[in-house]
C-alpha cells in the first residue's frame, strides 16, 4: 500500500474554510497554519514534470532512433529498431528526471519505466504469438470443411476447401479422455493419500512424483514406443498415445492437487475429526469439498499441458489421414501432432493446414484454461456469497438435525449451552422440532429437563455462531 | 481442587467419578468404509510409485545395452553413429545446455519484471487480468511458439544475429566462424536454424512459467515491511530491493530453475527451429546445434535395436540433469523465506 492518498480525504488546510458555519466544525480549522506558504506534499501525485520527462523522452529517442536508421549509420530491421528505441528512451529519460531530481529518484523513475516497458514489451510479444498463429490459420479455419473432412480426401496439392482436420480433433478428443480416464482418479487418490497419511512411504511417494515432474516429454513417449509397442508388438495406436499422455501428465496433477489439499486449514480437519467423523469422512465432506476449486483448476492444468504435448504422440500415436475412432488399433493423429506433420510439407496449403490446426489447438487449450480460471478463481475455502448463504443454510439444518437427534437419543431437551452453541433452530419458536411427545426420563440423569418452550424462547444466539461460520473464521485466519 | 498440603508435596487431583465408557482413541479401531478409503489410498501410492518406478527402472534397463558398449567414451565422444559404435553426449549434452542457457538468459530479465511489474506496479484494477494473460501464455501449446519460430523469427530475427555478430563479436560466444560478418553479401542462412534462434523460441515458452513462480512470491512480501520501509522513506524501487526482492529470493531463483527444467525438456519448438550438428561448439548465432530431446524426435523412427537403447542413454542423461536441477531448485525454494506463513 503506497502511503500516498493519507493525505487526499483529510481536511486541506490550505483552503479557506466555508463561510457556513452552522455545519459540522471541524478542529483545527482555526488554528494558524504551521508553516507558512510551503505547498502541502502528496507523495503520489502525478506532478507536470513527470508527465514532461516521460513525452519529451518519448519524442527525442524516436528522433534519435529514425536519425540513427535513416540518415546516419547503417543499421536496419524492425527488432534493431525496438531495441535502440528502447535503450535511447531509457537514457534520455534518465537525464531528463536527474536534471531535477535527487538520485535516489532518478534510480526509482528509472527502475519504473524498465520494469513496466520489459512488461509490456513481453505482454505485446505473447499475444503476437497468438495473434500471429490464428492470423496465418484464417485460410483454413474460415473453410468449413476444415472441420468436418480429413485428409483422406485430399492429395498434397488439392486446395483448401478440400479435406481437413477433422481425424486430429477426434484422435485429440479421445486420446485425452483416456488419459483423464486413467489421471483423474489414481492422480487425485494418490494426492489425498500424500496429504492424509503420515509416515515415511507418503514421503518417499511424493519424492519420487516430484522428481518425475522432471520427465522429458520425449522420453515418456519413448518409454510406451520401446514397452507398449516394440516389446508387446500392440502397434501405434490412440491408447499407446493416451498412455504416454498419462505417464506425463500423472506427475503433473498429482503436484498441483497435492499443494491445493495442502493449503485445506489443519482446524477444519480437526474439527470434523473432533465431532466424531472417521478419516474416509472427514477427507469426503471437509477436505476434498473444501479444495474442489482448486482439484478442478489441478485438473484442467494437467489436460491444457496434456492436449498440447506433440513429442510423446509422435512416437506413439502414428501418422494417418483418415479419421480413426477406433483408439485401439491403426494410426490416430492428434491436432499437436497434425500441426507438426503438415508444418514439414512445402506447399502453401498443407502450411495453411498446420496453422489451421495449431488454431484449433489453441482456441481449445485457451477455452479450457478459461474455464479453469472461472471453476477455480477463488482459493479453498473463500467462498462466493452464493456459497456462503448456501453453507450457512446447510449448517443451520445441521444444527437442527443435531438438537432433534440428540433430543431423541438422550429423551431430553438439549441445555441452553448446548443451544447456544449449534444456534437456533430454523422451526418458529413456537413449534421447535424437540416438542414432540413427552421425554421418557432416562436412567442417569444429570441435567434437569428444560422445558421446550424455554429452548424456542432461548434463540439468543446469534447467527453467526453457528459451527460453519465458526469454522469459515478459521478458515479466513489461516 | 488440586490442593497443596503442609508439608509441600503436590497431589494431583483424582477424577472423582471414573467413566464408565472406554476411552476413545480416534485411529485405534477404524470402521469399514476407512479401511477401504486407506486401502485404496495406500493402493494409489503403489501404483504411482509402480509406474514410476517402471519407467525409471526400464529407462535404465534399455540404456544399459549402449551404456556398456560405449563405457566411459559415452560422455567424451561428440558423433551420433551409434550402428558404427561411434556415439556420446558430449555434443549433445553441450547443445542442450547452451540453448537453455540462451532462452534462461532471455527469459530471466523479462520474467522479473513481468512479475514487478504485476505485484507492485500494475493498477489493482487490472491485477487480476495480467495474472490471467500471463498464466494463459503459461498453457499455449509448445508446437504453437515452434510454427511462430519458423516461420516469422527465423526470418526476422537473422538482422539482430547479424548485427550481434558484426559489433559484439569480441563475446566469443557472439563471433561467427562460417561467414565474415562484414560481407554484405554473406548468405543470410547463415544466421538461420541457430541455437540462438531456438534459445529465443524456448525463452518465450518458459518466461511466463518463470514468471508466475516469481510473481506468487512477490505477492507475498509481508505488507508490514512493505509499509515500514515507506515509512522510513524509502522510494518504490527502495522499498522493491528492500523488502520484495529480498523476500521472493526464493521465487526468483526456484522460478529461474523451473524454466531452465522446461527449456531443458524442450522436444518440438527446438526440433522445428535447428538444424542439428554433432559438433561442440558454443556460436550460438550460427547455424546449427542439437539437444537431447530433439535427437531422440529425430532419430527414434529409423533407430536400429542398438541405436534405441543409445537414445534411451540420452534419455537418461537429461532426465538425470533435469532432475538435478529441479531438487537444487526445490530445496533452494524450501529453505527461503519466501511463503513463510501460508500454512496454518
Amino acid at each position: 500500500m503506497p502511503p500516498a492518498r493519507l493525505g487526499a480525504s483529510a481536511s486541506r488546510p490550505g483552503q479557506a474554510p466555508p463561510a457556513r458555519t452552522q455545519g459540522t466544525v471541524l478542529p483545527g480549522q482555526d488554528l494558524p497554519r504551521p508553516s507558512g506558504d510551503r505547498p502541502r506534499l502528496r507523495p503520489g501525485a502525478v506532478r507536470r514534470s513527470d508527465v514532461l520527462a516521460l513525452v519529451g523522452a518519448a519524442m527525442a529517442s524516436m528522433g534519435v532512433t529514425w536519425l540513427l536508421f535513416n540518415e546516419l549509420a547503417p543499421f536496419s530491421g524492425l527488432l534493431g529498431e525496438i531495441v535502440v528505441l528502447w535503450t535511447t528512451f531509457v537514457v534520455l529519460y534518465a537525464l531528463l528526471v536527474s536534471f531535477d531530481e535527487s538520485v535516489q529518484a532518478v534510480r526509482d523513475r528509472l527502475a519504473m519505466v524498465v520494469i513496466s516497458s520489459l512488461a509490456v514489451l513481453l505482454l505485446v510479444a505473447l499475444a503476437f504469438v497468438v495473434t500471429y498463429v490464428l492470423f496465418r490459420g484464417r485460410d483454413a479455419l474460415t473453410h468449413l470443411n476444415t472441420f468436418t473432412q480429413d485428409l483422406s480426401v485430399a492429395g498434397p496439392l488439392s486446395p483448401i476447401t478440400q479435406g481437413g482436420i477433422l481425424h486430429g480433433v477426434v484422435g485429440t478428443i479421445e486420446q485425452i479422455t483416456m488419459s483423464l480416464l486413467i489421471t483423474v482418479p489414481l492422480g487425485l487418490t494418490c494426492a489425498v493419500y500424500l496429504n492424509e497419511f503420515r509416515g515415511p512411504f507418503p514421503r518417499f511417494v511424493r519424492t519420487i512424483v516430484e522428481a518425475m515432474t522432471a520427465l522429458p516429454s520425449i522420453v515418456a513417449g519413448l518409454f510406451i514406443y520401446t514397452s507398449y509397442i516394440l516389446t508387446f508388438g500392440l502397434g501405434k495406436s490412440g491408447s499407446a498415445a493416451a498412455l504416454a499422455l498419462s505417464i506425463m501428465m500423472l506427475p503433473i496433477i498429482i503436484r498441483a492437487a497435492d499443494v491445493v489439499i495442502r493449503l485445506v486449514p489443519g482446524n477444519l480437519r480437526e474439527a470434523s475429526l473432533a465431532m466424531g467423523a472417521g478419516r474416509w469422512r472427514t477427507v469426503w465432506h471437509v477436505v476434498l469439498p473444501t479444495s474442489r476449486s482448486g482439484l478442478a483448476t489441478a485438473v484442467i492444468l494437467g489436460t491444457a499441458r496434456g492436449i498440447g504435448e506433440t513429442s510423446p504422440v509422435l512416437l506413439t500415436a502414428g501418422y494417418g489421414q483418415a479419421t480413426n475412432f477406433d483408439p485401439t488399433g491403426g494410426p490416430q493423429v492428434s491436432l499437436p501432432l497434425l500441426a507438426f506433420e503438415l508444418f514439414k510439407f512445402p506447399n502453401e496449403t498443407m502450411r495453411a493446414r498446420s496453422f489451421g490446426a495449431a488454431a484449433t489447438l489453441l482456441v481449445l487449450v485457451l477455452a479450457l484454461f478459461i474455464t479453469a480460471r472461472v471453476v477455480g478463481g477463488r482459493g479453498p475455502g473463500n467462498l462466493s456469497p452464493r456459497q456462503q448463504r448456501q453453507a450457512a443454510r446447510s449448517s443451520r439444518q445441521d444444527a437442527e438435525r443435531f438438537v432433534r437427534a440428540h433430543a431423541e437419543r438422550q429423551g431430553l431437551v438439549p441445555p441452553s449451552g448446548l443451544a447456544l452453541l449449534l444456534g437456533p433452530p430454523v422451526a418458529p419458536p413456537a413449534a421447535p422440532p424437540v416438542a414432540r411427545g413427552p421425554a421418557p426420563a432416562p436412567p442417569t440423569q444429570i441435567h434437569p429437563v428444560v422445558d421446550a418452550g424455554t429452548t424456542g424462547s432461548g434463540t439468543a444466539a446469534p447467527e453467526d455462531q453457528s459451527p460453519a461460520d465458526a469454522a469459515g473464521d478459521g478458515e479466513e485466519s489461516s | 481442587m488440586s490442593a497443596t498440603d503442609v508439608t509441600g508435596t503436590f497431589t494431583p487431583p483424582t477424577p472423582t467419578q471414573p467413566d464408565r465408557r472406554p476411552r476413545v482413541r480416534p485411529g485405534d479401531a477404524p470402521d469399514t468404509a476407512d479401511r477401504v478409503f486407506r486401502g485404496f489410498a495406500v493402493g494409489s501410492g503403489i501404483a504411482v510409485l509402480a509406474i514410476m518406478g517402471m519407467v525409471g527402472l526400464f529407462l535404465g534397463f534399455r540404456a544399459l545395452l549402449a551404456l556398456r558398449s560405449a563405457g566411459w567414451s559415452f560422455l567424451t565422444t561428440e558423433a551420433w553413429e551409434p550402428d558404427s559404435h561411434n556415439f556420446g553426449i558430449k555434443a549433445v549434452l553441450f547443445g542442450t545446455v547452451l540453448i537453455g542457457l540462451t532462452a534462461i538468459l532471455i527469459a530471466v530479465p523479462f520474467a522479473l519484471a513481468t512479475a514487478l511489474f504485476i505485484s507492485e506496479y500494475a493498477p489493482r484494477r487490472l491485477q487480476r487480468t495480467f495474472v490471467l494473460l500471463v498464466d494463459l501464455m503459461a498453457a499455449v501449446p509448445s508446437v504453437v511458439y515452434g510454427l511462430w519460430g519458423a516461420f516469422f523469427l527465423q526470418g526476422n530475427l537473422t538482422g539482430l544475429s547479424r548485427w550481434l555478430s558484426t559489433y559484439l563479436s569480441w563475446i566469443p560466444p557472439l563471433s561467427v566462424t562460417i561467414a565474415d560478418p562484414n560481407d554484405p553479401l554473406a548468405t543470410a542462412t547463415t544466421y538461420t536454424s541457430s541455437t540462438f534462434i531456438a534459445g529465443v523460441v524456448v525463452a518465450m515458452m518458459i518466461t511466463p512459467i518463470a514468471s508466475s513462480v516469481m510473481r506468487e512470491a512477490f505477492i507475498q512480501a509481508p505488507p508490514g515491511e512493505r509499509e515500514g520501509a515507506f515509512a522510513l522513506g524509502a522510494t518504490k524501487w527502495g522499498m522493491i530491493r528492500a523488502v520484495v526482492l529480498p523476500y521472493g529470493r526464493g521465487g526468483i531463483i526456484g522460478g529461474t530453475m523451473l524454466g531452465l527444467g522446461r527449456a531443458l525438456g524442450e522436444t518440438i519448438a527446438v526440433y522445428m527451429i535447428i538444424s542439428p550438428v554433432f559438433t561442440m561448439k558454443w556460436h550460438i548465432l550460427q547455424n546449427g546445434g542439437i539437444s537431447v530431446s530433439a535427437l531422440i524426435a529425430l532419430r527414434w523412427g529409423s533407430a536400429s535395436d542398438f541405436g534405441l537403447s543409445a537414445l534411451f542413454a540420452a534419455g537418461l542423461a537429461l532426465f538425470v540433469m533435469t532432475l538435478a536441477v529441479n531438487f537444487v531448485a526445490s530445496s533452494i525454494v524450501a529453505r527461503s523465506r519466501s511463503g513463510a506463513g501460508a500454512e496454518g
